[in-house]
């Protein structure tokens, strides 16, 4: 099946330090060197620490940003090719709920008119037909009606993010991105929500890139896994393989730290030492071999390929290929 | 089904409650200065819409026999050196000084509105180009600057509004600019984008309404800054050519008066006084109104 998303050798630098006529003196590299495929209808978690690039990534592959090299392809065509125009018109096809509720809804507009929004730059409805688009919309996603005329901070962190979700289903996309949707949220209300993305998946047939920073929170939802460090993709695999059998140290290692709810599981926890590295100045060769707890000579020295070890599992791992 | 009625009555009014005008009016009245100073401004406004009908006499033609005369039962702030009723002169004044403080800082606001919103939204080198402009503009004593462009443009009330609003603009483009630069980065105008806004309308729609808080406040406080440039123009002989009666053009010709007839001086500047500090006091209650952060 051909996928919905290809992105290729993704790159994205920041300059943080630039002189007096802007030329970069620092480069963050927050994405460095990132491949990988979304196939329709899938749910492909990605994960990592703070600071790894996993939301860079997923605004990049809406071109929220400009990337620095590299290439995503949505449906076969390259959006960074696209003129500003034909990436207005793509956008329908491509949304994003945001990690945080209380800053991705315009605080100055009411609820139904943030819902209403898309519909109305697309033209999709006007009039009575767009104000009943609107209730369908709060009601797919467990809103009533009458809340379309209040604004955003009436709402609790929950519902604000139900609001989030009803703009994103709006223009009734192919692909989703859902940057940490639950991060923000208390722990009861984050099943809540995930189970209603799930929903709504399987009601409308959405594609998920869902970006989280919790391995347990993106195994309740993902088909595949990508492991992201430093601006680069560790490993990606089923999500049963990669929760079964992982092979890079890195997700051993994030894994082993993930609790068990039986306390007379003794298990093995791998710490890991030290702080990650500044993404200014990462590491040479494999960028993970300062915490790596079967760090060799060749690590230092060479960065690893990121290739299929094992038929759909993809890693990034000297030591893998020793096995 | 009466129970859902009233269920609904419940819920309008507690929208009526939550809108923003209503609970940014709640707060200002509040603010007793500001109310004070509202209801001063409205009733200036007032007086200089109704000049005509409300001023005892002419402002432009005195009688000569009464000239100078201090403050007395038929002249109640007195007469100038060529015999004209200061009252009415102030009244007539007022038209002038209102409407040339509104109108310079509506054309400022709306032009440095603009420039200081694409400065702040496209950032690199169009910021650098503009922003660097409205520094050698801010550089110059903003008084020298006017009488410049006065001296391009040529005297009259017109071109001391242009000029005001010229010299004034760059500090509303700065404003907006570091307003646009902090609400630019939040989610939703993010948002705004992937739904497939063009610019203008992440600008116009998403980004200015949320930036309006201090652009009113500092409106407001330009209002008396235009004001006293103009008086200040006025005094100097480049606004308000004689015999038209205004505030600064008033303090100017009376202060070859200034020991024996000094109510040719106090009253016009009474008035500027009054009418800079109603609009000062104003713009300071509109900011804490408009604060979210003072919202309890």
């Amino acid at each position: 099946m051909e996928p919905l998303v290809k992105v290729r050798n993704l790159k994205k630098y920041f300059t943080v330090q630039a002189s007096m006529f802007g030329k970069p003196r620092a480069v963050v590299k927050a994405v460095d060197g990132v491949s990988f495929d979304i196939h329709p209808g899938e749910t492909l978690g990605l994960v990592g620490e703070s600071g790894c690039g996993k939301s860079t990534t997923g605004r990049l592959i809406l071109r929220l940003l400009e990337p620095t090299a590299g290439e995503v392809f949505f449906n076969g065509r390259n959006i960074f090719d696209a003129s500003a125009a034909e990436m207005r018109n793509l956008r329908r096809e491509m949304q994003i709920i945001f990690q945080d509720p209380y800053a991705s809804l315009n605080p100055r507009m009411t609820v139904g008119q943030i819902v209403a929004e898309p519909l109305r730059v697309f033209n999709l409805a006007a009039g009575a037909e767009l104000e009943k688009r609107v209730r369908e919309l709060l009601s797919c996603v467990g809103l009533a009606g009458y809340h379309a005329r209040r604004y955003p901070h009436e709402f609790s962190g929950g519902q604000r993010q139900r609001v989030g979700i009803a703009r994103a289903l709006a223009t009734n996309p192919k692909l989703i991105i859902c940057d940490e949707p639950v991060s923000a949220l208390d722990v009861s209300i984050q099943s809540q929500v995930l189970n209603l993305l799930k929903d709504l998946q399987k009601e409308f047939g959405f594609t998920y890139l869902f970006i989280a920073h919790g391995l347990n929170v993106v195994k309740h939802v993902s088909d595949r896994v990508g492991v992201m460090y430093l601006g680069q993709l560790v490993e990606l695999a089923g999500d049963d393989e990669l929760y079964g059998a992982p092979l890079h140290p890195y997700t051993r290692a994030l894994l082993s730290a993930v609790p068990v709810p039986d306390p007379k599981v003794k298990k093995e926890r791998i710490i890991l030492t030290g702080d990650v590295p500044s993404p200014v100045n990462p590491p040479d060769g494999c960028r993970f071999h300062t915490r790596c707890f079967r760090c060799m000579e060749v690590c230092r020295r060479r960065p690893p390929e990121f290739r299929e070890a094992r038929p759909g599992h993809w890693v990034a791992c000297h030591a893998v290929e020793g096995d | 089904m009466a129970e859902l009625a009233k269920a609904t009555v419940e819920t309008a009014e507690i929208d009526e409650l939550h809108s923003p005008l209503r609970e940014f009016w709640r707060r200002l009245s509040k603010n007793k200065l500001a109310m004070v100073s509202l209801v001063f401004l409205l009733g200036l406004t007032l007086v200089a819409l109704f000049a005509p009908y409300i001023a005892p006499y002419d402002p432009i033609n005195g009688i000569m026999e009464e000239s100078l005369q201090a403050p007395n039962a038929k002249h109640l702030l007195g007469t100038d050196e060529l015999g004209r009723d200061i009252l009415s002169r102030i009244i007539f004044g007022a038209r002038i000084s209102l409407r040339v403080g509104l109108l310079a800082v509506a054309i400022a606001l709306s032009v440095g509105t603009v420039l200081g919103s694409i400065a702040g939204y496209y950032g690199g080198k169009i910021d650098l180009i503009i922003m660097r402009f409205m520094d050698i503009m801010l550089s110059f004593p903003s008084l020298l600057l006017a009488i410049a462009f006065m001296a391009v443009l040529g005297r009259g009330v017109e071109n001391a509004v242009i000029a005001i609003s010229i010299v004034t603009m760059p500090e509303y483009a700065r404003i907006v600019r570091g307003s646009v630069l902090s609400v630019k980065e939040n989610e939703y105008v993010q948002a705004a984008r992937a739904i497939g806004n063009r610019d203008a309308a992440i600008i116009f729609k998403h980004i200015l309404p949320n930036v309006m808080a201090p652009i009113i406040v500092r409106g407001t406080l330009g209002i008396s800054t235009a004001i006293l440039e103009t008086a200040a123009l006025g005094f100097l002989g480049l606004g308000v050519q004689p015999p038209d009666a205004e505030w600064g053009t008033m303090l100017g010709s009376g202060r070859g008066y200034l020991f024996n007839a000094p109510h040719l001086v106090y009253f016009p500047g009474i008035a500027i006084t009054l009418t800079v500090m109603a609009f000062n006091l104003l713009g300071d209650g509109l900011r804490d109104a408009l604060d979210p952060r003072l919202r309890q």
